[in-house]
């Protein structure tokens, strides 16, 4: 007869097997789609070039020591990899401005749908919504249909005499960064729109009362309380923007490689895959301390109410 | 293995081979995209009873990593000439000797016995070509058939120059046109390569594989090229050219296969032979653009193909050209090094 206590102890029992059955799904795929092939990049990154790509089942840290170091081919000196940093320089740059950018234009059209009627603000989101149904790609080369020499732009103010000779927009940086804010500008509104749904306007109301300015109303009650949302909206826009490399190629030409073209020439015509894996890994192990610093940064302050 | 399942095994494997002899059945072909004649494939099809399926890949090394991973269930495949050498060593495919097929008479003599393939024991030519330079006319009247076009940009054309981003086709111009070999390791000569490109690069506006597109829009006003993407875009632009440079061109040549892993053996082979007759080559030229290597072909390929002087080299330039080789693991390294720099 088992008496009350090990009954207890038997549904204790049942109810933590449940709780793994429940959450092996979710462990299994974690396991195996997420760590499992991070772990295999990690692990060629230590073995030896095969001559004609893939690897020799030989440990060596010339991936690693290549990714910082390089020998010139010209004079054999030991030297600081100053192409890779240039290549990762130009990839993080890209990466900052464009957040920085999505979140100029992201802020006020958040705010501008919050602030819409209850019934229209989801007219709004879903308009902000639709590029998200096509393919990356093609709203890439949309935008170069409206920028090119022979484009929507340059041939509107042709044809209404304002110019002489198309303005050349594809190929340069400005092309870049029309192309990446448009492609990733709803990743930003959508976090900064939930952070200002929720935010409680009367307090926007009581900032005028008291002889606010708009500027100060903005920097000292809108901004602190949606700021999560900034954080969020920002990460979100980041950490894609650091591994871009369809928008660069297509809108800026492809002269200069992005950290991704980088990585990609490893596996392909450079055929040193441990490099290639070397060089995945750092760039991940930057743009991860990278954000726990920017994260603990910016949540660190609570906002005072009151 | 029980009893039960190995008469099972015995008795698919009897099928298989009973399907195999009489040739019916599947063929899957790994391609480059858009590479292939669907007219030609139904013709296969029909005359084999065999259903094809094509898959497409778009560079030769992602062919080839993923035929040497395995398991990829493919039969054949159209790796270039320089990677036939390294498809051989790495034991990937399967010697079917093609030289002593049925159809081998019609191989056009120059391509009968190549270095990447001595006596072809295990290729049949799918298709070949050259890499030189195209521009337009209209913007410069001055001589096409050289590499300044792209590595000592004339005026009219500053700017407007586009580079197809291929390492090993750009090195190879590079240094044929500092005077230089092919998978050349001197570091003199490589020191000029890398000084050249580094020097013209500012010259150009883009290196990016969609020229047809743009060289018919404008955006581009010259740039390295294949020349069937060339032919294409004469016969949209008039005023577009191919030129063979006279510093030194190469020749390229994509060739079929049979992977040692293939199920479909026998289909395989007898598409390896179908390939060798010049109305088939044919048919597939008229779709892909590029010549076959199968003498007698042209006379059944378009009009626009048989004079086209991006697909019939003339007899003057043919001197400037060679056919691009494998180069040794070491030399890469090095090309790939200034290849960063280039675009760093």
């Amino acid at each position: 007869m088992a008496t009350a206590a090990e009954i207890e102890k038997q549904a204790e029992a049942r109810e933590v097997r449940n709780r793994w059955f429940l959450s092996a799904p979710a462990l299994i795929i974690i396991l195996l789609a997420a760590s499992g092939p991070l772990l295999i990049v990690l692990f060629y990154s230590f073995l030896t070039p095969g001559p004609y790509g893939d690897v020799v089942w030989k440990f060596s840290t010339e991936g690693w020591v290549s990714v910082f170091l390089e020998r010139d081919i010209f004079d054999d000196t030991l030297s600081f990899a100053s192409a890779h940093l240039t290549i990762f320089w130009r990839s993080l740059k890209l990466a900052l401005m464009a957040t920085v950018a999505t979140l100029v234009f992201g802020f006020p059209t958040a705010y501008f749908i919050a602030t819409r009627p209850e019934r229209t603000r989801d007219i709004w989101l879903f308009l902000i919504t639709i590029p998200f149904w096509t393919n990356l790609l093609i709203r890439t080369f949309a935008v170069l249909q409206v920028i090119r020499n022979e484009g929507l732009i340059n041939t509107a103010l042709i044809n209404l005499g304002i110019i002489d000779q198309p303005i050349q927009m594809l190929y340069t940086d400005f092309a870049i960064m029309v192309g990446m804010v448009y492609v990733y500008l709803p990743l930003m509104v959508l976090p900064l729109y939930a952070s200002m749904e929720k935010l409680d306007f009367r307090l926007v109301e009581a900032g005028y009362d008291l002889y606010a300015t708009r500027w100060q109303v903005l920097k000292r009650i809108i901004f602190p309380l949606v700021r999560p949302g900034v954080v969020a909206g920002s990460i979100l826009v980041f950490i894609p923007a650091i591994g871009a490399y369809v928008t660069p190629s297509v809108l800026g030409g492809g002269k200069n490689m992005m950290f991704a073209n980088l990585i990609e020439l490893q596996f392909g015509q450079g055929r040193n895959w441990p490099l290639g894996a070397a060089l995945s890994i750092t760039v991940m192990a930057i743009v991860m301390v990278a954000l726990l610093v920017y994260v603990r940064n910016t949540s660190g302050s609570e906002v005072r109410h009151g | 293995m029980n009893l039960k399942s190995m008469s099972m095994a015995a008795g698919v494997a009897l099928l298989a081979s009973t399907s195999l002899a009489s040739a019916e059945g599947a063929l899957n072909i790994y391609n480059w995209g858009n590479y292939i004649s669907p007219d030609m494939i139904k013709k296969f099809e029909e005359k084999y009873s065999v259903k094809v399926t094509v898959t497409d890949y778009d560079s030769n090394d992602t062919a080839l990593a993923k035929v040497r991973q395995g398991g990829t269930g493919f039969d054949v495949a159209m790796p270039s000439q320089t990677y036939v050498p390294i498809w051989i060593q790495e034991g990937l495919i399967l010697e079917t000797n093609p030289g002593g097929m049925e159809n081998f008479k019609n191989v056009a003599p120059e391509w009968a016995n190549p270095a990447f393939d001595p006596g072809r024991k295990y290729t049949v030519p799918w298709a070949w070509g050259t890499v030189g330079v195209v521009v337009n006319t209209d913007v410069y009247k001055g001589d096409i058939n050289t590499w300044k076009i792209v590595f000592d940009t004339p005026e009219e054309l500053k700017g407007k120059v586009n580079v197809v981003p291929e390492m090993n086709d750009v090195m190879h111009a590079a240094i044929k046109y500092v005077g230089g070999e092919q998978c050349t390791g001197d570091k003199e000569v490589l020191k000029k390569v890398r000084d050249v490109l580094v020097a013209a690069k500012p010259n150009w506006i883009a290196m990016e594989y969609n020229t047809i597109e743009k060289m018919g829009a404008g955006d581009f006003k010259a740039t390295s090229d294949w020349n069937g993407s060339a032919l294409r875009q004469r016969l949209k632009t008039p005023a577009i050219h191919y030129g063979y440079p006279v510093e030194g061109f190469q020749y390229w040549s994509d060739n079929v296969v049979v992977l040692k892993e293939a199920k479909n053996v026998d289909n395989a082979k007898l598409f390896q032979n179908f390939m060798m007759d010049p109305e088939n080559a044919a048919m597939n030229s008229a779709f892909h653009r590029y010549a076959n290597g199968i003498a007698g072909s042209e006379k059944f390929m378009p009009a626009d193909m048989t004079t086209a002087p991006e697909v019939i080299v003339p007899e003057e330039f043919k001197k400037n050209g060679e056919i691009l080789q494998t180069c040794a693991p070491e030399v890469t390294a090095l090309y790939t090094k200034i290849w960063t720099e280039l675009q760093k």
